[in-house]
């Protein structure tokens, strides 16, 4: 049992840095593409709905939709972002091109890989999150200061994000699997977490199963920063933002064991 | 280090209730070349997987470079290099970056990689390579790339499962080559395969296995000695049952596979007499090859 856990877990705090640094490199190689594919759609939603319904929604919790809309986005653009990246690109290192395989034929653990996919995935969410905050700084939406703030929640938002793909991935058999996580999970929790209009006016149940949800915790303490007021239960968010990324990864690094270590 | 780098008592592994190694005991001295050789399914990439700790025996020990596994399988393989039945390069990278990032999974900083990428490119012929895409190697190449990669971090001990498997053969003496380099360099090797004679030239000691089941052990040329012993012939182009009835008081044994016969005969003097005069047949009369032990042992002929 106990070299099993050691197996699965990460067996020191640097070894994961090898993994991230291959997904770096790997990434630099592309950047400007993969850059443009994950900022597109935020900017598309920031402006085509910032600019189209702003006109008829007027003013939101005393600002102007589309600074009600960037804060939603910043945090989405975090969430969609480390989900693309766990789902497609580490599933495909996980089983298709043997890149884990290689890797575990080195000293790290599974443990290690886990941990530098997460971080890698988290780097890449922190950065979309962080150009749509000064986007909308630089447009006057928010203050400069404000961007400052929330850049530990975006990259804790990635890491919740990651880990919950983990271990989406840890499970499924398949590529097909995913579209469940994203229609079923990921889209709903878009409309239903305050991203693009007050949960306000939803009916009540949907209002208490959606404060649950990760990326309500991380809209909840990012947007009254840039909209220039102070956060309730900032503790709290933050908490539950850390067990999203925490719990998940220790589950899926022990599915990933009984499925890769047969 | 003491002098066994691999040791096996009465390992068994299942898969749900499948025995793919069956009670395996072996061991391998510091410095010697190991061979496991076995028809497809025998479990030979079974066993190298449980050598490095990613799969674990449902019986019995395993102690590697003098390390229990899988218990400290990680230290394990900081001393060992893997070359794994399926190449897995990373396609989009550079050989040169493929040294790279994989010696940094070792711990090892950029400087220290490199400053042994030259040698390791030197080592796998790819000097011109260097800066080419993975993806746009041929087969052999490849090979040589996760073999020079095996080697970034130094190990004492290879694990190498089919190392020349889909190669052509002039790719294929290479590889020999340089697995002859570095066993002369003082490496220890265990490899697995299906080619008679990449064991037959490369390995001091090899076991052969069937079903998970060691049916022979020993060197190449105390096995040939000790399962055949005499020359054989080879008869091809006749009709098989009726050529048996005729030689068959001059032979040890026969072995029939397709169309060819194998007769294994302490005089082919004999035999070539009683042929005399047929025609439209082909005799082929050689020393006794591996090739020979494992038809012998199994009763079917391996891939080739
Ligand atoms: N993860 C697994 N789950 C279930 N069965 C497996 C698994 N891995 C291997 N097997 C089975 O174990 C047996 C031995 O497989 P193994 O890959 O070790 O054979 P091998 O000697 O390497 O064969 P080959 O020459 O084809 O590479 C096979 O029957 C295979 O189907
Ligand atoms: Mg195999």
């Amino acid at each position: 049992m106990g070299e099993r856990l050691a197996a699965a877990l990460p067996a020191n705090a640097w070894n994961w840095i090898a993994v991230w640094r291959r997904n770096h490199l790997a990434w630099k190689k592309v950047a400007f593409a993969s850059m443009l594919g994950t900022l597109a759609d935020p900017m598309i939603y920031l402006f085509g709905l910032g600019t189209g319904l702003g006109l008829l929604v007027g003013r939101i919790e005393g600002a102007s939709y589309i600074a009600f809309l960037a804060a939603g986005m910043v945090a989405t653009s975090a969430m969609t972002a480390s989900t693309f990246e766990t789902i497609y690109a580490v599933f495909g290192r996980m089983r298709d091109q043997g890149t884990w395989e290689a890797i575990l034929h080195t000293q790290l653990t599974l443990g290690d890989i886990v941990l530098g996919e997460l971080t890698w995935a988290a780097t890449k969410a922190f950065l979309a999150g962080t150009t749509i905050a000064i986007v909308a700084a630089a447009l006057g939406y928010a203050a400069w200061t404000s961007v400052l703030y929330v850049l530990p929640v975006i990259a804790l938002t990635g890491f919740a994000f990651a880990s919950l793909a983990m271990l989406v991935i840890a499970l499924a058999p398949s590529y097909h699997y995913f579209i469940f996580y994203q229609t079923l999970v990921i889209t709903p929790m878009l409309f239903l977490s305050g991203a693009v209009f007050p949960v306000g006016q939803l009916p009540g149940v949907f209002q208490q199963i959606a404060a649950f949800s990760p990326l309500a915790n991380s809209i909840d303490l990012i947007r009254p920063v840039m909209l220039g007021r102070l956060g309730d239960n900032v503790g709290l968010h933050i908490g539950a933002l850390c067990m999203f990324a925490v719990l998940p990864f220790f589950l899926s690094a022990g599915l990933f064991h009984r499925r890769l270590m047969r | 280090m003491s002098n066994v780098a691999i040791d096996l008592t009465g390992v068994t592994k299942l898969f749900g209730n499948k025995l793919v190694v069956d009670g395996l005991s072996f061991t391998v001295a510091s410095g010697e070349c190991f061979g496991l050789l076995g028809p497809n399914g025998a479990g030979k990439s079974t066993i190298a997987r449980m050598l490095l700790g990613m799969t674990r025996p449902d019986a019995g020990d395993i102690t590697v470079l003098g390390l229990p596994v899988p218990a400290r399988s990680r230290l394990a393989r900081k001393g060992i290099g893997v070359v794994p039945q399926f190449d897995n390069l990373d396609l989009e990278f550079t050989v040169r970056e493929n040294l790279l990032v994989f010696g940094r999974y070792f711990g090892m900083r950029t400087r220290e990689i490199n400053a042994v990428i030259p040698r390791l490119l030197e080592f796998a012929r790819l000097e011109s390579k260097a800066d080419s895409r993975v993806g746009l190697l041929s087969g052999g190449m490849k090979r040589r790339l996760t073999l020079a990669r095996a080697l970034i971090n130094d190990p004492q001990l290879l694990v190498m499962d089919e190392p020349t498997t889909g190669l052509d053969p002039h790719a294929r003496h290479l590889i020999w080559e340089r697995l002859r380099f570095l066993l002369a360099s003082g490496k220890t090797i265990i490899l697995t395969t299906h080619f008679m004679e990449e064991a037959e030239r490369l390995c001091d000691r090899l076991c052969v296995l069937e079903r998970g089941r060691k049916i022979a052990e020993g060197s190449p040329h105390a096995l040939i000695d000790e399962y055949i012993g005499c020359n054989v012939i080879e008869i091809f182009g006749g009709n098989p049952q009726e050529l048996i009835s005729l030689i068959r008081p001059y032979v040890q044994r026969i072995e029939v596979s397709g169309e060819t016969l194998f007769c294994y005969a302490p005089d082919p003097e004999d035999v070539r007499i009683q042929l005399r005069g047929r025609a439209g047949l082909r005799i082929l009369e050689r020393p006794p090859s591996l090739e020979d032990v494992f038809l012998r042992l199994t009763g079917r002929e391996m891939e080739k």
